[in-house]
């Protein structure tokens, strides 16, 4: 086992190399002078003249993308212009918030929606699988940020029940209370279509998996019907389950960004969101990398678990 | 009588646990260097269990696998490019399962045109002609033309995948394993139907089974493949009867005739042997009753006795 | 394409979506001709007019336009966007997936690396580093969520190919001289198609849902042109104030995204072959049982242990009925092998699994007979009093061992959960008696082999663990669902002489289900001859064999070649067994018999024999003396 999760690891540099070359290549694309959006009404030809030679701009590309390469390595990820900091620090700072959120959410949506689409798939064409089958459509058809406005416009503007933004968290204090009532709506709002997608596909797993022979074989035995759907069936429907909770989480976290702007949730998609719009470049990059690089390793655990749970995969 | 088809030290070697670089991390055998020729007009039969390298052997005498080493040579010509076109002019393929050989989304005369167009380039009426005359050699009636394959039961999609096979006008046919997916009831018919095209057209036919009293029923000469070796050909007749190879007369007696009595011909529980590790000398040696210490050293090759005709790979033959 | 729409419009909740869908549209479509107001005239004096306010009848936004002007045009710019990123990302997609499946190898190898490269991103990193590359846009949102999505068609698609380009009929086509181009274009991509369209319509709604995200966040439309993404984006300042300019660009996306996905899953149904057939609806614990008639009483079967009387099984797909078992009688005694022989779709195998309510149902429906252990009824039990019997007095060991092993358990807690499903016995008692089985079934290292999954067995291997789930509770009737059909004849031979010697130590009954008569043959004492869903010809092995009454057996045996017999020309029975959606009254074989007279086709014939004996025909091969006792 220690094996194959080293082999994995180790599978992933490739992966991680190949991100940051596709991050580098895009920001190559940007037109016109970073440097100009950088200086702002400053731009004289010395001063850009000088920013690029500083930020080590008129280097050749390869050269440029080694020596940004070999920053990151050495935790070096750039200067943000527009916030004056070191990205590094902003994004990690900023992350952890998007975690707390984004994670809060997985769990969510992984165990509601596997709970929803077995439920649904054993009682097919039941009345529960009607009300589950719609409730996750209008689900997977709301924007979660139109979801998330109508959420703050009912339970904070007009129940009163949580409140709309402000977590403390990120600016200091703030306990665990607060924390935990600032998150609720975000999470919620956030988890839902993720849930409805992970159910739908757990129901359609589990439709799959009954019609299989070793399932009549479990019925054959004498299996008794609960330890059927929720043993034999559900544990083979979790090997086409668990792939998709890896792509879900990377929707999780995608959707995150909407989330936190619409709740001023002080995370790293609001971070993003706003570097765009200021063209801060490395901050950008950096963001981006580290998000995925973090979303890589994610995924080798899910792989990790995937073999643990099918024996049939090398290892 | 001439040499239709021979094949001189014809093998399949496939790599197992590619590696991104580097070489695999081992190689299966699926089919060990074979020599064969068969004659024209006749039929030769080919059993063996499931991974005895039959099929692998039948994909690369028409082209759809490429051969590890080794030669085909088609009416003495030596046939060594990879092109499946320049082979379907020569030797066809009729495949185990009948529906899946078909397109679903093509008609029968879609279907039946293609190797018409693309390997004989007649223009449509020539080829609606021709597409008439095969199908009445089918007996299959030419309204089943313009139906889609899921609308045809077993037994009439594999006389639709024969009719496809004979409109190539190739010479040999290989038979793979064509009435396994068939009932009994059919199978007759379309092994019946085999034998008159045979003798009608000429044909030259290479059948591929598990179901060892089949292939004695149709074939003139039988090979048995073990762990993708021959390892004893012979008269159809003959083989089966008076079996010179331990395992062919293993084979022999593990098919349930009527009227013998249940048992297990091998005493052992065994099992074929595992291709990752191939054992040394023969192959059949862990199951032989007897193997000796020569079978472990040096794998035998097929060699003739008195009779010229019955070769046999074992160093110590019935 | 006629099929595909009338399967479509019979789905209820998708036409609903179409219909919702093609209103949008034709709105959309028409939004330049209607008479509205200038979207982007601002007149901030008549900000946040309510809705059915004079000339504004959804109101005005923050600056004063009008809304309802505003949501069509932005409804227009969505719906266009979104359709254009789809269709976009899916022909791009497809291509790079058919390309990289056909090919396999290293094309293949190389272009699903760069996929993989693609999918390690959360997709809103890629479409936002592209949105900060080329700026700020609808257009390059455009770009953006297409790109982003290409990677997901190009995945599934490759998956489809690969299967595809395996497939025999490819074979076919290379061999009759196709190139690859042709192959393609014309055996791969038609049969892509529908998985094209299918994934189109499942993630369009999901790609209007993007567009109008970034638009949302201030990187797709920028003002005045307003997409329903910004719209939203633009009222969230004044959400609470006034939720109405949120409130309906939001509630359009639900609308348009509801009606799409409603649609798509339409789509999905009607293209999906295995949908259609009904085949995605999930077996009950029990089948379902209809019996109008009472069950039949109890014969006088002496001593059986197992005995069917009447046994009808059917299958209800859509509006036809298949009638697999038309009704079968039959019993074994202890200690007796009972073959029940046939073709495929003779209903053999129903007729096995009915007996302790595994044929699936949906659509598998039991409507008469019954089926008697022990004299207690089967058919109609309680599912509690089928679960206790199921595996602990009758057990089943069913075809295809790999399929019917779970994939997942390892063997020895499959066969100790076999155990402990009716006994309560400790796991360490129970993990003793699984080594012990696995000894009885003769597996060389029973202790080490328990502990492997069936994919690191053999065959064989994994038929012994079969029989001895079945052997696990000491069973009365072991029900054999052509248990050596996937063998080969070597293994075939170990595995059935270790069933009869099984049940000579154990005098067990066993009902034995074959299409293979040298396997009868060796093992059965008595046999049954099914045909169309019917017996037609029941007695002593032996007597069968030499004598067979009735015409199909005969030349049913006759059709097998023996081997010994050397190059011969088979005897073969012209047609085809008849479907049994449609049966016509009458003998079944009739069409195919050469002795078939008028009187054959009318009416009902009786399986007409002695205890012992007995034939369905009117003109039998051999007199069986009749009616001694029925």
């Amino acid at each position: 086992m220690t094996g194959y999760i080293l082999k994995r690891l180790l599978s992933a540099i490739p992966v991680l190399l190949g991100i940051t070359v596709i991050v580098f290549l895009i920001m190559a694309l940007i037109p016109g002078d970073p440097a100009l959006a950088i200086l702002g009404s400053y731009a004289t030809p010395e001063n850009v003249a000088k920013l690029n030679r500083d930020l080590g701009l008129d280097a050749p590309l390869v050269a440029r993308y080694f020596i940004w390469l070999g920053n990151m390595l050495q935790g070096d990820f750039g200067q943000s212009f527009a916030l004056n900091r070191p990205v590094l620090d902003e994004v990690l700072e900023r992350f952890s918030a998007t975690l707390l959120l984004a994670g809060v959410s997985f769990v969510l949506c992984a165990v509601l929606g596997i709970a929803a689409g077995v439920i649904s798939a054993a009682r097919q064409y039941g009345m529960a699988d009607k009300a589950i089958t719609f409730v996750v459509l209008l689900g997977i058809s709301i924007p979660s940020f139109f979801l998330g406005m109508m959420m703050i416009l009912i339970f904070a503007v007009d129940l009163r029940w949580f409140p709309v933004s402000g977590m403390k968290m990120a600016y200091g204090g703030g306990g665990f209370v607060d924390v935990a009532r600032h998150l609720v709506m975000p999470a919620l709002a956030l988890s839902v279509v993720a849930t409805g997608v992970v159910a739908r596909l757990s129901r359609g797993a589990m439709l799959e998996v009954l019609r299989q022979d070793y399932i009549r074989t479990a019925r054959a035995k004498g299996v008794g019907e609960g330890r059927v759907i929720w043993g034999h069936a559900l544990r083979s429907a979790m090997v086409s389950i668990i792939p998709v909770l890896g792509i879900q989480a990377g929707f999780v976290l995608s959707g995150a960004v909407y989330i936190e702007m619409v709740f001023q949730w002080p995370g790293v998609g609001r971070m993003l969101v706003d570097a765009i719009l200021k063209r801060d470049i490395l901050l950008v990059q950096g963001g981006v990398v580290f998000v995925a690089a973090c979303y890589v390793l994610f995924n080798i655990a899910v792989d990790v678990a995937q073999s643990l749970l099918d024996p049939r995969i090398k290892t | 009588m001439s040499d239709v088809l021979k094949l001189e030290r014809l093998s399949k070697s496939f790599p197992v646990g590619k590696r991104l670089f580097g070489a695999p991390k081992g190689v299966v055998h699926a089919v060990r260097p074979v020599d064969l020729v068969v004659q024209q007009g006749e039929t030769l039969g080919i059993v063996g269990e499931s991974g005895c390298g039959k099929s692998t052997l039948a994909r690369m005498l028409v082209g759809l696998l490429p051969a590890t080493t080794g030669r085909i040579e088609i009416n003495g010509e030596p046939l060594n490019t990879a092109d499946p076109a320049a082979f379907g002019r020569k030797i066809q393929y009729v495949f185990q399962d009948p529906i899946s050989s078909l397109n679903p989304r093509k008609t029968i005369r879609q279907v039946m045109e293609a190797p018409l167009k693309r390997l004989h380039r007649m223009d449509s009426a020539a080829r609606a002609r021709r597409i008439a005359e095969i199908f009445a050699s089918v007996n299959l009636r030419e309204d089943f033309l313009d139906r889609y394959p899921h609308e045809f039961s077993g037994g009439q999609a594999q006389r639709i995948g024969i009719a496809r096979a004979l409109a190539a006008e190739a010479k040999i046919l290989i038979l793979d394993e064509p009435v396994s997916a068939l009932d009994v009831s059919v199978q007759a018919q379309v092994l019946n139907l085999l034998g008159d095209l045979k003798s009608r057209l000429d044909l030259t036919y290479l059948f591929i089974s598990h179901d060892l009293a089949v292939v004695e029923a149709v074939s003139d000469r039988v090979a048995v493949l073990y762990f993708g070796s021959v390892v004893e050909i012979g008269p159809a007749e003959d083989i089966f009867r008076a079996p010179r190879h331990p395992y062919t007369r293993l084979l022999a007696q593990s098919a349930p005739v009527v009227g013998r009595p249940l048992r297990a011909p091998e005493g052992r529980e065994t099992e074929l042997p595992d291709p990752l590790n191939p054992p040394t000398g023969c192959a059949f040696r862990a199951r032989c009753p007897r193997a000796t210490e020569q079978c472990a050293a040096v794998a035998p090759d097929l060699t003739a006795g008195a009779d010229t005709d019955h070769r046999v790979a074992c160093f110590h033959p019935l | 394409m006629t099929q595909f729409l009338a399967l479509l419009l019979r789905n209820r909740l998708a036409a609903a979506g179409g219909i919702v869908l093609l209103v949008v549209v034709v709105l959309a479509v028409l939004t330049p001709v209607l008479p509205l107001a200038n979207p982007d005239a601002t007149d901030t004096a008549n900000r946040f007019q309510p809705a059915l306010s004079r000339a504004h009848l959804l109101g005005t936004d923050h600056l004063g336009r009008d809304l309802l002007s505003r949501l069509l045009w932005g409804t227009r710019l969505s719906l266009a966007v979104g359709f254009a990123a789809a269709i976009f990302a899916a022909t791009l997609g497809a291509a790079i997936g058919i390309i990289a499946g056909y090919f396999g190898g290293r094309t293949d190898n190389l272009i699903m690396r760069g996929v993989d490269m693609l999918m390690a991103f959360p997709y809103i990193l890629l479409a936002l580093a592209i949105v900060a590359a080329l700026g700020p846009g609808l257009g390059n949102a455009l770009i953006a969520v297409a790109a982003v999505n290409i990677p997901f068609f190009a995945r599934n698609i490759r998956g489809v190919t690969v299967g595809l380009a395996h497939k025999e009929f490819v074979d076919a086509a290379r061999l009759s001289g196709l190139g690859h181009g042709r192959i393609i274009l014309t055996e791969i991509l038609p049969n892509v198609v529908p998985v094209i369209v299918i994934a189109m319509s499942t993630t369009i709604g999901w790609m209007i849902l993007e567009t109008a995200g970034l638009s949302f966040l201030g990187l797709g439309s920028q003002p005045p042109q307003a997409d329903l993404g910004s719209m939203l984006g633009e009222a969230r300042s004044a959400l609470i104030t006034n939720p109405l300019t949120s409130i309906v660009p939001g509630a359009m996306i639900l609308v348009i995204v509801m009606g799409i996905n409603l649609l798509g899953d339409g789509v999905r149904d009607a293209l999906d072959p295995r949908l259609r057939s009904g085949a995605l609806t999930r077996p009950m614990p029990a089948t379902r049982v209809d019996r109008p008639t009472p069950p039949p009483a109890e014969t006088e079967e002496g001593g059986a242990v197992l005995a069917l009387s009447d046994l009808q099984t059917q299958f209800h797909v859509k509006k036809r009925v298949y009638k697999a078992v038309g009704g079968a009688s039959l019993a074994v005694r202890p200690g007796e092998c009972l073959g029940i022989i046939g073709e495929s779709g003779s209903g053999k195998s129903v007729t096995a699994l009915s007996v302790m309510g595994l044929v699936a149902s949906p659509p598998g429906v039991i409507t008469a007979g019954a089926a008697r252990y022990d004299g207690q009824d089967l058919i109609g039990a309680r599912y509690e009093t089928l679960r206790r019997l199921r595996g602990d007095r009758i057990a089943y060991i069913f075809q295809d061992p790999l399929a019917t092993l779970h994939p997942l358990y390892k063997v020895g807690d499959q066969l100790v959960e076999a155990i402990r499903c009716h006994r309560t016995v400790s796991k360490a008692e129970a993990w003793q008696r699984a080594i012990d089985l696995l000894k009885q079934v003769r597996i060389p290292n029973a202790e080490s082999r328990a502990s492997s999954f069936p994919h690191e067995m053999s065959g064989g291997m994994r038929q012994r663990v079969g029989i001895a789930m079945a052997m696990a509770n000491d069973p009365d009737v072991i029900i054999a669902d052509e248990p050596t059909t996937a063998l080969d004849v070597t293994v075939q031979a170990q595995i059935l002489s270790l069933l009869n010697d099984l049940r000579r130590e154990r005098g067990l009954a066993i009902v034995f289900i074959t299409h293979d008569f040298g396997v009868v043959g060796q093992l059965c004492d008595r046999i049954a001859v099914m045909y169309a869903g019917r017996i037609v010809e029941q007695g002593p092995t032996e007597a069968i064999l030499t004598t067979p009454a009735h015409p199909y057996t005969r030349r049913l045996i006759a059709c097998v070649p023996e081997l010994g017999e050397g190059r011969r020309k088979l005897e073969a029975i012209p047609g085809l067994p008849p479907a049994v959606d449609r049966l016509d009254p009458g003998c079944a074989f009739a069409p195919r018999c050469e002795k078939a007279r008028a009187a054959c086709l009318t009416g009902e014939i009786a399986l007409a024999g002695s205890g012992q004996r007995a034939v369905r025909c009117l003109f039998p091969e051999t007199e069986i003396p009749s009616e001694q006792s029925a």
